[in-house]
């Protein structure tokens, strides 16, 4: 069998790999255009793609807009909702019991058990679930539902040829185009009638889903086709971040008056944790139930909220600068002590979807300034 | 209150009591919507006093007092501490009870000419300027926001006093509800003036999953930053009058609702005479 690993694909194959992943069983989920945004939806079809949309992206403001007649299905950047909620989502209960007439009896906790087949998403978001591997599966600790529903999921990934205003993957190595972690990778070519997407088979599995669907053998021409497009999106990443010294220099700005004034602005309302593809904080909860059952639930939490850092007595981090600076140095500093990576992917959700706007690369750029050790 | 028989403590089945102070009875009504609940409800607590369920009343004391409404009137100044003095536990529920509520607008007006534009006869009126909280009157052991309540918090609390632990009740944002439930930002995605991340979630990010910008009727979250969430909004387009209404709605008294309302609205606003239609 000369099954390649490397191929071209028109609107057909697409359809097919869907109806595959489908029939295998998958809960297929793919980018929708729904309440004025790419989001994640099941998907059949390449009917149900986001064909011709093109989000605009800036601090605090997201707008999606149709451009007829491209064709294109993957013209746009990261929506406001990332994988990580499919692998560690928002309310989880994690044991329950009933009442027994000796006390609480565990009961099974039943959920939707399928699989996942991920299509589309960017190679910031399979960056970030490599750090959400690292911390929640394989690291110091595990979680058994994290692990056991990454390990079923099925990786399609597309490569971005349209970065938004706040996207800066460039800047932080995780995109625009992607070599691992999937076990196909598209990348759309051409326009209108000369749309093509290259498919790249990153696994075994998806190898075996390649060779099952209608492929073309791929030209120089095509591939060339691809290098201009990662090219051209990473020349046009709407926002960039000096990573060379930046950790220790934000580990150096803890006392810099630059906390107070982003405080001042900042609603401490956490949709940057949330919105976040790699923040995994989370809180959990005992409740107890009229008629004596019992439930241990986990959800998410955010270092923005004043109960997170509750100890006895009252909150570690009162004031909304200091949990600020929390967030900010965690994610593009600490992060590398605690687990060897940068905890942030450059996808620029934290940023577009902050209600006032705030700019991680901007502030973080400042309380670096002149900080910066040059080796 | 009506008084037809001394309260006797049963072991294993506390006392319920439910009050009603300047409100609509909604809050109060949240407990009897737990239809689904209701009789397991009535099997563990003993209802004393709740007259939307029962003209039957006995005296107290109370294990737990359930205070809806917003102190208003005189009598009810005094009402509220022989509530205090003949219960173990009370918790306030809703935003009258725990902010003053929609009649707290008074709180920003002449209140006598209010009574005047009204009332025939308005001397016959024995009202305080102000709408408080019960809070302003006296020690309470926990509080219950949103306008109503929530059913599912109103049993948590409950439920919590029968088990002795801490209700489980979030002092976040209602973004994080948003996030939770997947809803897409009606204030980044379209421009809609949402006071999301300044209201105390707990009704699970209701509003906006059914396409309408928070009213943050549940007051605000444990760190609210209402100036800079109003400079955004008035960065956008929005009018300071709108943004103080807004925020002037149900929970016109709480802290930072009042004084971000009255930075934007002005010490004496239009709307706070009682010709304002």
């Amino acid at each position: 069998m000369d099954t390649p690993t490397t191929a071209v694909i028109d609107r057909q194959g697409l359809d097919e790999l869907l109806a595959e992943l489908v029939s295998r069983g998958y809960r297929t989920l793919g980018p929708v255009v729904a309440d004025g945004a790419v989001v994640t939806r099941e998907v059949t079809s390449c009917v149900d793609l986001p064909a011709g949309w093109h989000d605009e992206q800036g601090p605090g403001r997201y707008r999606l807009h149709h451009h007829d007649g491209n064709g294109r299905l993957f013209a746009w950047a990261v929506g406001p909702t990332s994988p990580k909620a499919l692998f560690f989502p928002p309310k989880e209960v994690v044991w329950r019991a009933a009442a027994g007439e000796n006390g609480p009896v565990p009961v099974e906790v039943e959920g939707d058990d399928r699989a996942v087949a991920l299509v589309g998403i960017r190679p910031c978001e399979v960056a970030a679930l490599r750090i959400l591997d690292g911390v929640l599966s394989g690291g110091a600790v595990t979680d058994p539902g994290y692990r056991a529903r990454r390990e079923a999921a099925v990786v399609v990934v597309a490569e971005c040829g349209e970065p938004a205003g706040t996207c800066f993957c460039g800047s932080m190595g995780t995109g625009p185009g992607c070599e691992a972690g999937f076990d196909l990778a598209l990348t759309e070519i051409g326009r209108g009638a000369r749309w093509r997407v290259v498919v790249r088979s990153g696994s075994a599995l998806g190898a075996e889903l390649l060779a099952g669907i209608t492929v073309e053998p791929i030209t120089g021409t095509d591939e060339e086709a691809r290098h201009k497009v990662l090219a051209s999106a990473r020349a046009r990443m709407g926002r960039r971040l000096e990573v060379e010294g930046l950790a220790a220099a934000l580990e150096a700005a803890q006392e810099d008056p630059g906390w107070a004034a982003v405080a001042d602005r900042c609603l401490s309302c956490g949709n940057c944790t949330l919105v976040c593809p790699t923040c995994f904080c989370s809180d959990v909860e005992d409740v107890s139930d009229l008629s004596g059952g019992l439930e241990r639930r986990r959800r998410w939490a955010s270092c923005f909220d004043l109960d997170h850092s509750y100890l006895h007595g009252g909150a570690v981090r009162p004031t909304v600068q200091s949990r600020y600076r929390q967030w900010l140095t965690h994610k593009l500093s600490s992060w590398w002590e605690q687990f060897g990576t940068s905890g942030c992917v450059g996808c620029g959700r934290c940023i577009t979807w902050c209600p006032v706007g705030i700019d991680l690369t901007e502030e973080a750029t400042a309380l670096a300034a002149g900080r910066r050790t040059v080796p | 209150m009506t008084t037809t028989a001394t309260s006797r403590p049963e072991p294993g089945r506390p006392s319920v009591a439910v009050w009603k102070f300047a409100s609509c009875d909604g809050c109060q009504l949240s407990l009897l919507d737990c239809e689904d609940e209701l009789l397991a409800l009535a099997g563990r607590v003993r209802f004393a006093h709740f007259p939307e369920m029962s003209r039957t009343s006995t005296g107290g004391p109370y294990d737990l007092s359930l205070v809806e409404g917003s102190v208003t009137t005189p009598a009810d100044a005094a009402r509220i501490l022989e509530i205090r003095r003949l219960s173990r536990r009370v918790v306030t529920i809703g935003a009258c009870a725990t902010a003053g509520g929609i009649q707290g607008l008074r709180n920003f007006a002449a209140a006598g000419e209010y009574a005047a534009a009204v009332y025939a006869r308005p001397e016959y009126l024995s009202t305080l300027d102000t709408s408080t909280p019960i809070s302003d009157h006296i020690e309470v052991d926990g509080e219950l926001h949103g306008c109503p309540v929530d059913r599912g918090q109103l049993l948590e609390v409950i439920t919590a006093h029968l088990a002795g632990r801490r209700p489980v009740l979030s002092g976040s944002s209602v973004c994080q509800e948003c996030k939770a439930r997947g809803t897409v930002c009606l204030l980044v995605a379209r421009g809609t003036a949402c006071l999301g991340p300044v209201t105390r979630a707990g009704c699970g990010a209701l509003c906006p999953s059914l396409d309408r910008a928070c009213f943050g009727c549940f007051g605000p979250s444990d760190a609210p930053n209402v100036a800079a969430l109003a400079d955004r909004l008035v960065g956008d387009g929005h009018g300071r009058g709108e943004l103080g209404r807004l925020l002037r709605t149900f929970n016109a008294g709480a802290g930072p609702f009042a004084a971000g309302s009255t930075a934007l609205l002005g010490p004496d606003p239009e709307m706070g005479s009682p010709d304002h239609g």
